[in-house]
């Protein structure tokens, strides 16, 4: 039994190299898409940079020098020596910038790969099994609607502290629901195509059939709700450790950068208007390339 | 065709371009035909040969990428192609009318059946709403929809198929059009409801004296309902006459194509082939040379690769736009008897 | 439709109770409450004394069940801080926040259903890419930054309009274009697509043939289907409102709930702080329940 269905899935399988196969189109699209590129382009930057970030920064974010506080950026003084000026503590901002990404990225995809791997096995087996099980998944989704998510995760920085691990964690278990609603429904939807009843008839387990046949065609759709995700992730995080109840100093989170610099923003305001531009060119960059990735892979004929 | 007035509606040179991805597609090229009043003509071809754009362009519905240009459209005396649009738009459900396809789609379901009913004579005939809902009732009943009066409040959803395409018949008439175009009114429902729908258009062309243009990719439909009939491939008219002429002897080799795929009664037999046209519709982006079938038939020939072909008079107001000689008598049982 | 509010509520019934309890048990989770009200020097006598004070001692589901008895009864508990009632502090705290919710919303809707309706007539013209455009900044613009963006130039630099407080309608412009602009893009985009379905359906061109207005097609007919999603997403954007105003409310120093659920998680006011989450979600229940009915009404196909 179990080689008739590897042999067809191995058939599926060759079939993929065809180039009129939904991945070459899918490529193809990719390739001509100028927000999906300039979006996906400005990630990989980021990335980039937050991985290089020990080689990239000219300084430790860390150190403080009391006697350079509050020093301009270069095109104040015309001095290349704090290129983004200093902070309150003398700290390079430029430094601290580049290591803000680290906390933003590492949060936005750490808590984004958590909510996937809840929200989608919820929406998965919800979808897929219908009936009291279905009901439970829907029950479990509507209170986690009703609760405030923003102020849950107040409350709970306030209890475990706020370290980049308690962000990550609680951010991913505050923002399953939108997975679980799109797989719930994409799943349903699939039920009543025949290849399910297909492989049921020829003996697969619930296992397999949910694993092999049907995440496979939900994780296009699962990929798209992550990458919108990530970004509203990042968001929050950002206003979380603003209110101060998220990430702690002296980790230069962006977000906190911002409250940080809030007391002098009348007369330093590269303060705030530089962490914040950074949060919204890479919220923006992760947008536009989650955008571009739903019409990459949306279904022939849609325009 | 009526010899001693006007034609209620003449077309003289139709054609449509769209622009798609690949270049200039040209859905309708060059169409030309006549509609006396009271008549039913006929506009037969296959899926994509550009039929339902032609109904558009005569309405002016054309979707946004279309656009239209005709030596003439004549309707009523006047020429609807150099006509303001917002002219045109004020003859649209009053003088002339469009029944669709779906009638599930072609309504609005957020609206009740009255409502969609009554805002047409509402708009044209600046009727009073109560006004408007007798008449929606009168027109109901002659559509033969029973207790009119409570259907009013439903909505489509909460109609079956075959009283929804009566609803949209009765939306079209309204307000007495002197034309009405029907595009596949039947293709979407049952076997059994469509030919209560076409026997109720005819009843209702015999009191209401409406000329019809019937869009259909069914022979038989054309056969029952057709006083004229043009065959359409390719964006343009390749046959045109009574349907006596244009089945009974089919002159283009695409007319013949079509004849030999419909099985009949006393020749076809169980194990026997039915008839194919091989080959597929040529793309109809571009500029197109010659004669759009030669891929597919039989009979192609070096002149049917360049220039226009034009159409031939095969006599009697039968015409066919192919270089070959008209064709004989053809004994098509299934639709001379369908014409007795 | 009784039908629908009975099986409705006891759906809402059910989960209300789980928000409940998980509003009820949250700051508990950090172990010993007391001793975190007591305070890190504390002797283990000073944190029996603390737990006696608040009958933190007793049992879990005792001490749920006297809060629920006593939510029941109208008596939310007392602020740690503050000494007052739970309810009087919300319901003071309240209005503000009320207000606020419901003009952002009014203008989110202003602005995003006429930028929808025109970018979908003309779609991929200079209109459509500029309001998407914007649809995108506005979806990647951190809120709290755009309100000190807005305050600098707003309140300092034109002096058109007050830094913070809430003592007049004039101190509520600010934050309403905050959260109103911020919540827009969302709706334009659901809006926008609805229209350009609409606007390609068969009923509008059904609507066109019969030679109806410009106006009545694009507003009776096609504007009128198109509204439906975004009545659903307008009622979970205000419940979003509600509880999510806390960064804006911080930011303009408004005393709205927003604020009092900060200040209460930041002194650990477990009274106070437990009461707003259950009041929230109740909100959000309510409001979706609403959204259901108002759907019902606009769609004459969804059977209650």
């Amino acid at each position: 039994m179990s080689t008739v269905m590897d042999a067809n899935l191995a058939d599926a399988r060759a079939a993929r190299k065809d180039p009129a196969s939904p991945r070459a189109i899918m490529r193809r699209r990719a390739r001509s898409h100028v927000g999906f590129l300039i979006g996906a382009g400005i990630m990989l930057a980021a990335v980039l940079v937050a991985v290089c970030a020990p080689w990239l920064a000219p300084y430790d974010p860390y150190a403080q020098d009391l006697s350079k506080t509050l020093v301009d950026p270069v095109w104040t003084t015309g001095s290349w020596d704090y290129i983004l000026g200093t902070d309150a503590l003398g700290r390079d901002y430029l430094s601290r910038l580049i290591y803000g990404a680290r906390v933003s990225l590492t949060v936005g995809f750490g808590a984004a790969a958590i909510a996937g791997v809840i929200g989608s096995l919820l929406g998965l087996v919800g979808g897929y099994f219908g009936g009291r099980v279905d009901t439970f998944v829907v029950y479990v989704l509507n209170v986690k609607l009703a609760l405030p998510s923003v102020l849950i995760a107040l409350s709970l920085v306030s209890i475990v502290g706020g370290s980049i691990t308690a962000m990550v964690v609680i951010l991913g278990l505050l923002t399953w629901d939108r997975y679980t609603v799109v797989t719930r429904s994409v799943v349903q939807q699939m039920r009543s195509n025949e290849f399910i009843h297909a492989a049921r008839a020829i003996g697969a387990s619930h296992t397999r059939v949910l694993f092999r046949e049907v995440l496979p065609n939900v994780m296009n759709q699962i990929i798209v709700v992550a990458s919108l995700e990530i970004a509203i992730v990042i968001l929050i995080e950002a206003a979380l450790s603003f209110l101060g109840l998220g990430v702690q100093p002296p980790t230069p989170s962006w977000g906190l950068m911002v409250s940080e610099g809030r007391a002098m923003m009348f007369f330093k305001p590269y303060l705030i208007v530089l962490p914040g531009m950074a949060i919204f060119l890479l919220v923006m960059a992760i947008n536009l390339a989650g955008d571009g990735l739903r019409d990459i892979t949306a279904p022939e004929g849609r325009a | 065709m009526s010899a001693h007035s006007q034609p209620l509606l003449q077309v003289d040179g139709l054609s449509v371009e769209m622009d798609v991805a690949a270049g200039q597609l040209r859905a309708v090229s060059d169409v030309s035909f006549e509609v006396g009043s009271g008549r039913t003509f006929c506009l037969v071809g296959e899926s994509g040969c550009g039929k339902t754009m032609t109904s558009l362009a005569l309405m002016q519905l054309l979707p946004r990428k279309a656009r239209l240009s005709a030596r003439r459209i004549l309707f009523e005396g006047r020429d609807l192609a150099r006509m303001p649009p917002r002219e045109v738009a004020r003859l649209r459900g009053d003088r002339m009318g469009m029944i669709f396809q779906d009638p599930m789609t072609a309504l609005n379901p957020v609206y009740t059946i009255g409502d969609q009913l009554a805002e047409v004579y509402v708009r044209h005939r600046r009727a009073s709403r109560k006004q408007a809902r007798e008449r929606a009732v009168e027109l109901l009943e002659r559509v033969g929809i029973m207790s009119a009066g409570q259907r009013l409040a439903q909505y489509p959803h909460q109609l079956s198929g075959g009283l929804r395409q009566r609803v949209m018949i009765a939306m079209t008439l309204m307000c007495e059009p002197s034309l009405v175009i029907a595009d596949e009114p039947t293709t979407a429902l049952d076997v059994t409801v469509q030919v209560q729908i076409l026997q109720l258009l005819k009843k209702l062309q015999a009191e209401m004296g409406m000329a019809i243009i019937l869009i259909t990719h069914n022979l038989g439909v054309v056969a029952r309902m057709a006083d004229d009939v043009a065959v359409m491939y390719g964006g343009r008219i390749v046959e045109s006459g009574s349907p006596a002429q244009v089945f009974g002897r089919a002159s283009h080799p695409y007319t013949r194509g079509l004849m030999a795929c419909m099985p009949t009664r006393g020749e076809a037999g169980p194990g026997q082939r039915l008839g194919s046209i091989p080959g597929t519709v040529p793309s109809l982006v571009g500029e197109l040379q010659g004669c759009a079938f030669r891929n597919r038939c039989a009979h192609a020939g070096d002149d049917c690769g360049h220039g226009v072909i034009a159409m031939r008079d095969a006599g009697g107001g039968h015409h066919y736009r192919c270089v070959l000689a008209a064709g004989a008598e053809s004994g098509r049982h299934a639709v001379q008897e369908a014409l007795q | 439709m009784l039908q629908f509010f009975i099986r409705r509520l006891g759906v809402s019934l059910l989960v209300a109770i789980t928000v409940s309890v998980i509003g009820f048990a949250l700051l508990r989770l950090s172990g010993d409450l007391a001793s975190a009200l007591a305070g890190e020097t504390a002797t283990p006598e000073e944190i029996a004394r603390v737990a006696g004070m608040y009958g933190l001692d007793r049992p879990l589901y005792v001490q749920y069940f006297d809060w629920v008895w006593g939510a029941l009864h109208g008596d939310l508990g007392t602020s740690l801080f503050s000494r007052t009632p739970v309810l009087e502090l919300i319901v003071d705290h309240l209005g503000v926040t009320i207000a606020l919710a419901l003009c952002s919303l009014l203008l989110s809707l202003l602005v995003a259903i006429p930028l929808g309706v025109v970018a979908a007539m003309r779609p991929n013209t200079w209109v459509d890419r500029t309001a998407l455009a914007l649809a995108v900044f506005g979806q990647a613009i951190p809120n709290f930054w755009f309100a000190l963006i807005l305050i600098f130039v707003f309140a300092v630099k034109l002096q058109w309009a007050p830094v913070s407080g809430s003592d007049t309608w004039v101190h509520f412009i600010l934050p309403t274009l905050t959260l109103g602009l911020g919540t827009m893009p969302a709706k334009m985009r659901l809006t926008r697509t609805g229209m350009i379905d609409a606007l390609s359906s068969d009923f509008v061109r059904t609507a066109r043939a019969k030679g109806l207005s410009a106006r009545s097609v694009l507003f009776k007919h096609a504007l009128r289907t198109a509204i439906l999603p975004v009545v659903s997403v307008s009622a979970v954007s205000l419940g979003f409102l509600l509880g999510g105003s806390v960064i804006v409310e911080s930011v303009f120093g408004l005393n709205g709930i927003g604020q009092l659920a900060f200040q209460s998680i930041s002194q650990i006011d477990f009274p106070v702080v437990q009461s707003i989450l259950v009041f929230l979600a109740f909100c959000y229940i309510f409001l979706t329940m609403l959204a259901d009915l108002i759907n019902a009404r606009l769609d004459p196909r969804i059977k209650l």
